[in-house]
């Protein structure tokens, strides 16, 4: 299909893989897309590696299997660089997003040989500095917005802030904390 | 207006449910149920649905629920999955006996063992027996549409009997994808009210129900319901085109996907329908002319429909999402293969098992498959017509 | 429309049975004879009986009709021939024999 975008989610049970897959599809959905968004299930297990999609385009994509030949992947946890073959079917022409503080060219040499496109951001750092938590769903959500370019990165921004003002209306204090989150997460994905 | 929304298909269920407000939701909430009963519990809640709620301490007790509701003249609804509707077995059979239409919002979960969370479609395949209308979804748009048609075809007075709404276990019932939702008074215009000729309260004439029916009756019962399933045909297409007049969208008993010239077809239901119509595209664009039938409602099985439009194929494989150990194929093949039978000339007809527990299907899953049927055509319907595809395997299989 | 159990029978079509065998009247056991079934008879004597009423609440087949405080004589129709009323009179007023047919 024409000008379909997918994406491959890796992470760990409990650290928001899943709930930043969803809101990826939310955002896109926000701005007109047709959008896929679906975990991978298994026993729900905290720790073990899981696997979650998204394929965003402009008509309605009728596809419901798993997706082998991502355009994108998102690490959220670094440590399944290891146990993990992330770059598996990724396409040369696409690009990784992980989730750690070193530079793209030190992780590089971990990822099997992939020739494409390599980017890192410190979601740790930032959300830490902003959320005053390890929360690395925002972060890794804004990343992979910046790095597909599947979206409008601002218009991305406003969205979600309609979105958090929804989401956390009995708690407004902290929306302020996730919209800088995700604007410090755009300008610090190195790549 | 219709709304557009990003649903996943538990949710858009949930949603057409707080649009009908039923007056009893009967469920087992924890596994294996679904996520359906915990976003109704939410407009419980919140006040939005007036219905009762009634959490009980299994499946057997939400059907037994149910079934005292319907009884007593309401509407009653539940949810559930895998072994929770295989545990509401016994009562499965007496809703429909007794002539109660429930309706039942099932995701369709393998039956354990080994155990197994994942999707096929062995639980509603388990009940095909039932006496239960069953529709089938592609999608969450298809599972909220049925889900709005279901309780005018069930409560139709010559019908009168209990239906299921199947979609596939978090491949629809879990992804978030567009939909397009109905305004709540529009769907309360088109879904109705429900006023039974008979209740057990509220009325002044008494009522008895679910007697014992000694042999001299039990048999005419059963012819009841038999006719009573044959009316269910000509109900769900009734319903289908007031649905479409009102809200636009298309239902039958099911979906012909480029049959038109088709020289090979593949039948089956559920959301592989959708991998298959993309895999369909990229071979038309090759020049191959393949088709596909994507089977809505399963009971009443529509097999003449079925059979007139696989007339003109060389020949089609049937795809069953369930296994049922008959050692010749599934359960969609084996009401295929009877449909056909009445054709004078028969396309080759195969069994291909797949998807069981979760094993994922792609659009090169299903070139396969076409591949294989051109081969059939060619030699004239050669080789085995029970075959199971994806396993690993230590030999070369067919598929 | 209801249908009446009065006019349904084993010789019914199964078109004119009622959907799911519901019934839309109360008191549908008095249609059928189950006095058919009995094999002993109870035997009431008036002349001992004090019309305490022991045996009325007792019968499972409500076969001793009581009307204005007074017990009459069974209801043969319905009486299966249990006994039990025979057993919980205090005042010999009831036998229970074979019945000859």
């Amino acid at each position: 299909m024409k000008n379909m975008v997918e994406i491959r989610w890796h992470g760990r049970g409990g650290q928001g893989a899943k709930t930043a897959c969803l809101l990826l599809a939310d955002a896109a959905f926000a701005s007109g897309k047709y959008v896929q968004g679906f975990p991978e299930y298994g026993p729900e297990r905290m720790g073990a590696p899981i696997t979650a999609y998204n394929r965003i385009s402009d008509e309605r994509c009728t596809i419901h299997s798993n997706i082998y030949e991502p355009d994108y992947v998102v690490v959220v946890d670094e440590t399944l660089l290891q146990s993990v073959d992330v770059t598996h079917g990724l396409s040369p022409k696409g690009a990784i997003v992980i989730n750690t503080h070193k530079s793209p060219d030190e992780v590089r040499p971990l990822l099997r040989g992939y020739e494409g496109r390599v980017y890192t951001i410190d979601a740790r750092a930032i959300s830490e500095r902003t959320l005053g938590k390890y929360f690395p769903n925002t972060p890794m959500l804004a990343a992979i917005v910046k790095v597909s370019g599947v979206l409008d990165p601002w218009r991305f921004v406003s969205d979600m802030e309609a979105s958090f003002k929804h989401k956390f209306a009995t708690k407004p204090q902290v929306i302020e904390g996730n919209m800088e989150c995700l604007t410090q997460s755009l300008k610090e994905v190195r790549g | 207006m219709s709304i557009r929304e990003r649903l996943s298909g538990n949710e858009a269920i949930a949603y057409a449910m707080r649009q009908i407000n039923p007056d009893v939701f009967a469920a087992f909430p924890i596994t294996p149920s679904t996520e359906i009963p915990q976003y109704f519990a939410q407009y419980v809640a919140n006040g939005q649905v007036d219905t009762e709620y009634v959490t009980v301490e299994s499946e057997h007790s939400s059907m037994s629920t149910c079934i005292g509701a319907e009884a007593a003249g309401v509407r009653a609804v539940t949810a559930t999955s895998s072994c929770g509707l295989a545990f509401m077995y016994e009562l499965l059979y007496v809703a429909a006996s007794a002539r109660l239409p429930v309706t039942l919002a099932c995701v369709n979960r393998a039956l354990t063992g080994p155990i197994n969370i994942n999707n096929d479609h062995s639980d509603s395949m388990g009940a095909r027996d039932a006496g239960w209308i069953q529709l089938y979804a592609e999608n969450n748009q298809e599972a909220y549409d049925n889900y709005l048609q279901a309780m005018r075809i069930a409560e139709t007075p010559d019908v009168r009997l209990p239906i299921m709404v199947c979609q596939d276990g978090f491949i629809t019932s879990h992804a978030v994808e567009n939909i397009l939702l109905e305004e709540d008074d529009a769907v309360k215009a088109f879904v109705g009210e429900y006023h039974p000729e008979h209740a057990l309260i509220g009325r002044e004439t008494p009522l008895a129900v679910g007697p014992y029916d000694v042999s001299p009756y039990y048999m005419e019962h059963k012819v009841q319901q038999a006719e009573a399933m044959k009316n269910a045909k000509r109900a769900i297409l009734d319903v289908a085109a007031d649905f479409e007049k009102t809200f636009g969208r298309k239902y039958g008993f099911f979906e012909e996907y480029r049959m038109e010239d088709a020289e090979v077809a593949i039948v089956l239901i559920g959301s592989t329908a959708g991998t298959a119509k993309a895999c369909i595209d990229q071979l038309r664009a090759a020049g191959r002319k393949v088709g596909l039938i994507k089977l809505r409602v399963f009971r009443p099985f529509p097999g003449e429909e079925l059979a007139e439009a696989l007339s003109h194929v060389k020949a089609a494989a049937i795809m069953d999402k369930s296994e049922s150990f008959s050692a010749c194929g599934g359960p969609l093949y084996a009401e295929t293969c009877a449909a056909c039978y009445a054709l004078d000339s028969r396309p080759v007809l195969i069994d291909v098992v797949y998807g069981l527990g979760g094993r994922d299907v792609a659009t090169e899953d299903i070139a396969r498959v076409y591949d294989h049927l051109f081969l059939m055509a060619e030699n004239g319907g050669q080789g085995p017509k029970y075959i199971h595809m994806g396993q690993r395997s230590s030999e070369q299989e067919v598929l | 429309m209801a249908k009446c159990a009065k006019d349904i029978n084993e010789q019914s079509p199964w078109q004119d049975l009622t959907p799911g065998g519901e019934i839309y009247e109360g008191g549908t056991a008095r249609l059928t004879m189950t006095g058919e079934w009995r094999a002993n008879i109870p035997v009431w004597h008036e002349e001992k009986c004090k019309q305490c009423l022991l045996c009325a609440p007792f019968c499972p087949d409500s076969s001793i009709p009581v009307t204005d405080g007074k017990r009459a004589d069974f209801d043969f129709d319905h009486c299966k021939g249990c006994g039990i009323c025979w057993k919980v009179c205090p005042f010999g007023a009831i036998d229970f024999v074979k019945e000859e047919k």
